[in-house]
């Protein structure tokens, strides 16, 4: 980028001024947060009496927490089920509806409707539908002749969770994938048509190689928001004290912090959290640098 | 001859798998309209037509929760949600014409920096946040909804960038021989032709700021005067369906986000536009 306007005279004081909101949300809102967090984090603090140094002790506090280990392994499992529904449903949804159909726009829109509306609202719903005696899909096992499943137990919840998340989260992929989509040049279909590929075949030799660079960036995202997972599982599982049937790692931290008051503890999950955004992004952008085919 | 029937074969197929995907996906909304019409005694019918239909759970909405709650919380979601999409789009477009036209040194670091804070997780900035507002005393009042919202943010700032790149120079340079001003280019140039950009950036920032649970859940007191509608659903979930009442839940779940229906199907190209724009890297 070497074109660029160059500021006269008072204009460099016009130009920070239109930069000054922005630098206030770095330093009080992102940047600066993670800092504060970083620090908080080797406190106790009730937010009543002065802050304690704790050293590293919230940090091997997470390791023998017997609940914030649940709640992790359930972010873990959460993510590992979520990602690759969303990634793959809403791939192959894109690939179906990238063709000269009847009604396509039609399909576009209502698939991607779950992604404009609230998630507060569509739970509501989501738990009548999920009514062990009452809720349609009892209705319709009952109709198959098979045994009601309590959705929204123990047993069944985390099941429950991910499927409402992913209706709620196909849509955006859909679109995603389907601009990745319309960038392929036709030709490269004509060429492997001609070669005597079936669609199946193209799909796995044309469209998935060329497509790289939207599953990377769809997977990243997924995975940002299966970390960060929040109103579907409130609203579907929530008990007493901000306890949940499927807690969940942020979950804890929201417990930790406004519930308990453990400003320390929860920032210390908070960072924990965050180095595993990190991580997990540090493997994709690896990954990319392999596999990622661009243009 | 074969070729066009397996094609015509294909098609049906896809069509068979594509309405059972649309009502799976359509299936809650409709459910939700049909329990909003219905009588209480009817509530966990198996017909999706309501019998008999009444208007009744929308009435007890507005008449039997205490205090005009309902009114309220929808004119505070209003409230909240348009000052987010002023504030935001307001800072987001002048720091992203800096970025995009000003050179100055430094800059390319500022905006990767911008753009990195992209993936810091809501949590992280949340305890600090809540704890600076604390000190402030504004735990309890609409201000710490209020003010992040003019503080920029890295995904409105890239988004309206990545259009104002798209302008063309010359532009530029003939507003300087007219003799107008860095803002003056700002103001009277690059924003009035802008506006897909901003029209996507808003519908955004609108949807984000009306479906937010996690912020006014921490920040705001459970005063139905002074909270928001997806508070507001959230707590009389419990205390409706206790007593029975899925009707006027399901209609108060539906009169929220009929807003968001209606701007979707006017502006349901900048939406998509948006999403994809937003997923196109360089």
């Amino acid at each position: 980028m070497t074109y660029g306007l160059k500021p006269l005279g008072r204009e460099q004081l016009w130009m920070w001024l239109m930069l000054v909101p922005t630098m206030i949300g770095l330093a009080f809102g992102t940047i600066g947060s993670l800092l504060a967090t970083l620090g908080l984090s080797f406190f106790n603090w009730d937010l009543i009496t002065p802050p304690v140094w704790a050293g590293l002790s919230n940090y091997t506090a997470l390791f023998q927490n017997k609940d914030y280990i649940e709640a992790f392994v359930n972010t873990l499992k959460f993510s590992a089920l979520y990602v690759p529904a969303v990634v793959g449903i809403s791939l192959v949804l894109a690939v179906m509806l990238n063709r000269k159909l009847r009604g396509v726009e039609v399909f576009r829109t209502v698939y991607f409707l779950p992604t404009v509306t609230s998630a507060v609202a569509t739970a509501l719903v989501w738990n009548m539908i999920y009514g062990k005696d009452t809720g349609i899909l009892n209705w319709i096992l009952e109709g198959a002749g098979l045994p009601p499943i309590c959705w929204l137990c123990t047993d069944h919840a985390m099941m429950s969770v991910v499927i409402v998340n992913v209706w709620g989260a196909i849509g955006e992929g859909m679109i995603i994938f389907l601009a990745g989509l319309t960038a392929i040049p036709r030709d490269y279909y004509e060429a492997s048509a001609l070669d005597g590929a079936s669609s199946l075949q193209q799909f796995f030799t044309v469209t998935v190689p060329l497509i790289t660079p939207s599953i990377f960036f769809q997977t990243l995202i997924s995975a940002i928001n299966a970390f960060q997972a929040y109103d579907y599982i409130y609203m579907l599982t929530r008990r007493g004290q901000g306890d949940s049937t499927v807690p969940v790692a942020v979950y804890s931290i929201y417990r930790n912090a406004f519930h308990f008051f453990r400003m320390g503890g929860a920032s210390a999950q908070a960072i924990q959290l965050a180095v595993l955004v990190a991580i997990f992004m540090g493997i994709m952008f690896w990954w990319e640098r392999h596999y990622v085919v661009y243009e | 001859m074969t070729r066009s029937y397996q094609k015509h074969l294909v098609d049906m197929l896809l069509y068979a798998v594509l309405i059972l995907g649309a009502l799976s996906m359509l299936g809650p909304f409709l459910w939700m309209i049909s329990v909003s019409f219905r009588e209480p005694a009817a509530q966990f019918s198996r017909n999706i037509i309501p019998h008999p239909f009444t208007l009744q759970p929308y009435v007890d909405l507005f008449q039997s929760l205490p205090n005009h709650a309902f009114a309220y919380l929808t004119f505070n979601s209003f409230k909240l949600s348009i000052l987010t999409v002023i504030g935001q789009v307001l800072t987001c477009a002048m720091a992203a014409f800096v970025f995009a036209v000003v050179k100055f040194k430094g800059r390319d670091l500022l905006f990767a920096l911008l753009l990195a804070t992209l993936v810091i997780p809501t949590q992280v900035s949340l305890i600090p946040n809540f704890i600076i507002f604390k000190y402030l005393h504004l735990i309890g009042t609409q201000w710490p909804l209020i003010l992040p919202a003019f503080w920029g943010g890295a995904f409105g700032t890239f988004l309206l960038r990545q259009y104002f790149l798209t302008i063309p120079r010359d532009l530029i340079d003939a507003a300087r021989m007219d003799g107008a001003s860095l803002f003056d280019i700002f103001w009277r140039v690059y924003l009035p032709l802008s506006k897909p950009a901003v029209a996507a950036l808003s519908i955004f920032v609108f949807k984000d700021a009306w479906n937010d649970l996690l912020h006014p859940l921490v920040y705001l007191p459970t005063d139905m005067q002074k909270t928001t509608l997806t508070v507001g659903l959230a707590f009389f979930q419990q205390q409706l369906q206790m007593g029975g009442k899925f009707t006027v839940l399901m209609a108060g779940a539906f009169l929220s986000i009929v807003p968001l229906l209606i701007i979707f199907f006017i502006a349901q190209r900048q939406f998509i536009e948006g999403i994809a724009l937003s997923g196109v890297r360089r």
